[in-house]
């Protein structure tokens, strides 16, 4: 039979899944074909917290969210077109989230009286009729993963984990992808396991052929490549991009990197990661625990390193006391902090913007750093070249605001030149005459002098320190302007930060204000709603301590501000603290990204009714 | 790493540069108590120290807090007065990024065994080439006279009035146990051993750990009192040795059998037994029972205190293991560039 090919813009696919079925290995897959097919994309992982939750039940679906667009997209999607189900839990715990007359792809020998029991269902969802109004395409996927692997060799166990790649080359047929380069990648990725290799492969093509025979599919779509900026790009999770970043600052700075780490979800990839590096001179330590790892990186950095330790927000906690030592030792560090729900253990696999006042407030004594906070995945690159350069010229502490979900979360990113990247300077003194450890220069940063430089032995520690000599001091004046000196050094980087970017309307009538991974969603919120004619503007912050030097003027040309954020409002406390200004939260606490849907609402809800409308 | 390496041997062979103890006492005034025991420990570091084959440059001292962790203050090297606890894990990072330092840290009972304690177990067990001085006093002084993790059970003080109900650590059981890799005591009344200990530690390659019995003459005066008084110390206290018998006593008439696994005090002059019966000691048994053992002499009753080395062996270090693996990793995939790093995986144009 010929089927037809439909030409489409824009589609978001969940694959969704028991933990144990590999769903996440299916999304990066299928995400890595699409990036090569030069879509534009962006990805929204979502898994338990439980490694292998019982199979079956709805605690331990695993789910990988995927947007792709042959335009220029800033979210992973609020609603999926399509839902790939391998089993009732996973259908039970997407179907609200479906378009209506979405597209439900169901693995139907999973549909059984166990399973259906499991989940909770009492009547098979795909035979009652509960699910009208969606177009539902049952698919006896682990039989015919079975069939197609009777001859493998394997057991049937073996065989049932083989079903993912049946899926996934059913889906390559079905958005027209091309399916060599993951057949390269199970050669790869399986070469010490021959048999696993050739299951997993022929699996797959299996699917893919059942799509283009079965009549099941009528229709395959096609989604154009993306016009995107012309270069080289690759794909890219946010903790893979802060990771390199922060190889490349220390190439860039000539300084070795140490990182000091305790495992920490969502965090730990970028352990996992910078442990690879080690031809690029990386010393990774995994500490005893989270006081450890950052105290480690304070006397790497005391001893001449660029350092870095990271961490999600119940190990910040932890580092707090160490991150003020290194406030008043006055010693460059760079904190991770990939935020996840809190407080105390809270959701650790979940995203959540709840530590940006632990990170700009949160030490004993007043102890500022600076607070710096990517926007996107591949922004987290460049953060980390910002955050090194901070910390070095500022000597001082600098808190990285990263969330779950830009750490987890992927899209295209357009590779820079290596020469085009701005170098770090860095100064170690070595120069006798005139040193003293707190002699200041033009910036209030106090010189490096690293262990191993003859002469210019000194101590330096938590107690306060006398300005110009470091010696220990408890003359209460001098307390006061070494409060003061350390405050006005972390504000004096506001000459060294970009200005707010008014995006939209200048003269608006409504700002919306964001900062870190929400980019997208507000982006996309505030690009419909313009593009609907309401007059709305956006501006996004990625430095949070100092703030850019423009904000108070931005923010007082509007008379209506809102902030959307993923915690109480913590952001809209800080701008109404700092300037004033009447900044109303918009908020969400779900553990969950924000949808652009939401915040479109949102913003729509404001010139509705009013006589600020279009 | 390897170029600093050779360039700082060359150093070292051209100019011969020869320190005082001078050289090593900073321009700030010591604040310990009159008559506290942390005078000799100081003034033995800065004895030792110009004999130690490091160019002062090369020298960290760093601490946490307490009156021990004043230490780096008053010795002119580089110093870090770090957080409480936390000593050993700064130092860490000191030695594992630049190796070539002579890393060392000045702590005290309730810094390294309380709330340090795990950062204290992990460098031992990890093996992290620093050298640990425990200025154990068995008292929190400087927080004015709390009961501290070495305290004797039953001890009262300003925090346990009617005694304390819990048992102490006992610092060198924990650094055997740990697996340190070099385990030693000393005293602060005993300044040539100290300073004997001070070149042990300096020379060994791994973690040094040496506890010495300081007096604390404010909160806990006379703690170690049998151990340093002329008229007491011979009978309280066993020197180690290496291979040589476990002979104490005023007169040298006592020693110590291993009757299993259990020490014993013999008389060797009384014909019963003889020398022959002593325990001889061997520092570097690679098995630790042994180290176990004497570490547990102070908890017996009759058994006297031993000073010295109770342990030295050879294993590579953390910080060597580290930096092996780079230059191996670094010489099999060459030095990694920047276009290596950012140009890699799937790749594709937009033209």
């Amino acid at each position: 039979m010929e089927k037809g090919t439909l030409g489409i813009i824009d589609v978001t696919v969940r694959f969704a899944g028991d933990s144990g079925d590999g769903m996440q290995l299916t999304g990066t897959q299928f995400t890595n074909t699409t990036a090569l097919v030069g879509n534009d994309l962006s990805t929204l992982p979502d898994y338990p917290a439980e490694i292998r939750a019982p199979a079956g039940t709805t605690y331990g679906v695993s789910g990988f969210q995927l947007h792709f667009s042959s335009e220029d997209i800033h979210t992973p999607g609020d609603e999926p077109d399509v839902l790939v189900a391998m089993n009732p839990a996973a259908l039970k715990v997407n179907l609200s989230d479906l378009k209506p007359n979405g597209i439900i792809i169901a693995n139907s020998n999973a549909f059984d009286g166990k399973n259906l029991k499991l989940a909770g269902y009492e009547s098979n969802p795909l035979e009652n009729g509960s699910l009208q109004g969606y177009n539902v395409i049952q698919v006896p996927l682990s039989k015919l993963t079975s069939i197609a692997l009777e001859d493998s060799g394997l057991s049937a166990k073996e065989i049932a984990r083989s079903k993912n790649f049946f899926a996934l080359g059913m889906m390559y047929w079905l958005y027209s992808r091309p399916i060599e380069p993951t057949r390269e990648w199970i050669k790869k990725k399986f070469k010490n396991n021959p048999a696993i290799a050739a299951a997993n492969d022929k699996a797959m093509m299996a699917g893919y052929y059942f799509g283009e025979n079965t009549e099941l599919f009528t229709t395959r779509y096609e989604v154009k490549p993306a016009n995107l900026p012309k270069g080289k790009y690759r794909n890219i999770a946010g903790n893979e991009a802060l990771a390199i970043g922060f190889v490349t600052a220390s190439v860039k700075s000539g300084l070795p990197l140490f990182l000091g780490s305790y495992p920490i979800t969502p965090a730990s990839d970028i352990l996992h990661e910078l442990s690879k590096y080690k031809n690029y001179g990386v010393r990774t330590f995994q500490a005893e625990d989270e006081i450890a790892a950052v105290t480690a990186a304070v006397g790497a950095a005391f001893s001449g390193a660029l350092a870095l330790t990271t961490t999600s927000g119940p190990g910040v906690a932890l580092k707090s006391e160490t991150i003020s030592l290194a406030v008043m030792t006055e010693l460059p560090i760079v904190i991770v902090d990939v935020q996840r729900g809190g407080p105390s253990t809270g959701l650790p696999t979940k995203t959540e913007q709840s530590d940006l006042l632990q990170a700009i407030h949160g030490r004993n004594g007043e102890a500022p750093v600076i607070v710096v906070a990517p926007a996107t995945p591949a922004d987290c690159f460049d953060m980390a070249l910002e955050a090194s350069r901070l910390a070095i010229k500022y000597m001082v502490p600098v808190m990285y605001m990263s969330d779950g979900y830009i750490a987890n979360g992927s899209e295209p990113w357009r590779v820079p030149d290596p020469d085009s990247l701005p170098e770090i300077p860095v100064d170690f003194r070595k120069e006798k005459d005139g040193f003293f450890p707190y002699v200041r220069d033009e910036n209030l940063s106090r010189p490096w002098a690293i262990p191993g430089t003859p002469g210019l032995e000194h101590r330096i520690g938590g107690l306060e320190k006398s300005h110009i000599t470091g010696n220990v001091s408890y003359d209460p004046e001098n307390h006061e302007f070494m409060v003061r000196l350390r405050a006005q050094k972390v504000k004096n980087a506001e000459n060294d930060i970009p200005e707010l970017e008014v995006i939209g309307d200048q003269y608006a009538d409504l700002l919306v204000v964001g900062w870190g991974g929400t980019y997208g969603s507000i982006t996309e919120a505030v690009n419909r709603s313009r593009r609907k004619g309401y007059k709305v503007a956006q501006v996004h912050f990625r430095y949070l301590n100092p703030l850019p030097k423009n904000t108070r003027d931005v923010l007082k040309m509007y008379k209506k501000i809102i902030c959307p954020e993923l915690n109480l409002g913590q952001l809209a406390f800080y701008l109404r603290g700092m300037f004033l200004v009447d900044v109303e939260p918009f908020v969400k606490i779900q553990g969950l990204p924000f949808k652009s849907s939401e915040i479109e609402r949102k913003i729509e809800s404001y010139f509705i009714g009013g006589s600020n409308g279009r | 790493m390897e170029d600093k390496k050779e360039v700082k041997v060359k150093d070292m062979a051209n100019e011969e540069v020869k320190y005082t103890a001078k050289d090593f006492a900073s321009s700030q005034d010591v604040r310990w108590c009159p008559g506290c025991g942390d005078y000799s420990i100081l003034a033995q570091m800065q004895r030792t120290s110009p004999d130690l084959g490091v160019r002062k440059e090369d020298f960290v001292w760093i601490s946490g807090i307490g009156c021990a962790s004043r230490f780096p203050y008053y010795m002119d090297t580089y110093g870090f007065h770090g957080i409480h606890g936390r000593a050993t894990a700064i130092a860490t990072g000191v030695k594992l990024n630049n190796p070539m330092l002579s890393v060392w840290v000045a702590t005290g009972d309730g810094d390294l065994l309380s709330i340090g304690g795990n950062h204290f177990i992990h460098a031992c067990r990890k093996n992290v080439g620093i050298k640990i001085l425990l200025f154990n006093n068995r008292i929190y002084g400087l927080t004015k006279g709390q009961y501290s993790p070495t305290s004797e059970k039953g001890k009262k003080t300003k925090s346990t009035p009617f005694g304390s109900v819990d048992y102490p650590f006992n610092p060198l059981r924990l650094a055997v146990g740990s697996n340190a890799s070099f385990v030693a005591r000393s005293m602060d009344r005993d300044p040539k051993h100290l300073q004997e200990m001070m070149k042990r530690a300096a020379a060994h390659i791994g973690t040094a750990f040496i506890e010495v019995f300081q007096n604390c003459n404010i909160f806990n005066d006379g703690a170690f009192e049998i151990y340093t008084e002329k008229n007491t110390k011979a009978d309280n206290v066993v020197a180690l040795e290496h291979n040589k018998p476990l002979v104490f006593g005023k007169n040298n008439d006592k020693g110590i059998r291993l009757n299993g696994f259990t020490p014993e005090v013999i008389n060797i002059t009384n014909g019963k037994y003889s020398i022959n019966d002593v325990w001889v000691h061997d520092e570097f048994d690679p098995d630790s029972t042994r180290a176990h053992i004497l570490a547990c002499f102070t908890e017996r009753k009759g058994l006297p205190a031993p000073v010295g080395v109770l342990r030295q062996i050879v294993k590579p270090t953390y910080e060597d293991g580290v930096h092996e693996q780079i230059n191996q990793i670094t010489e099999a995939k060459g030095k990694g560039t920047l276009k290596s790093l950012l140009f890699t995986g799937n790749m594709w144009d937009v033209n």
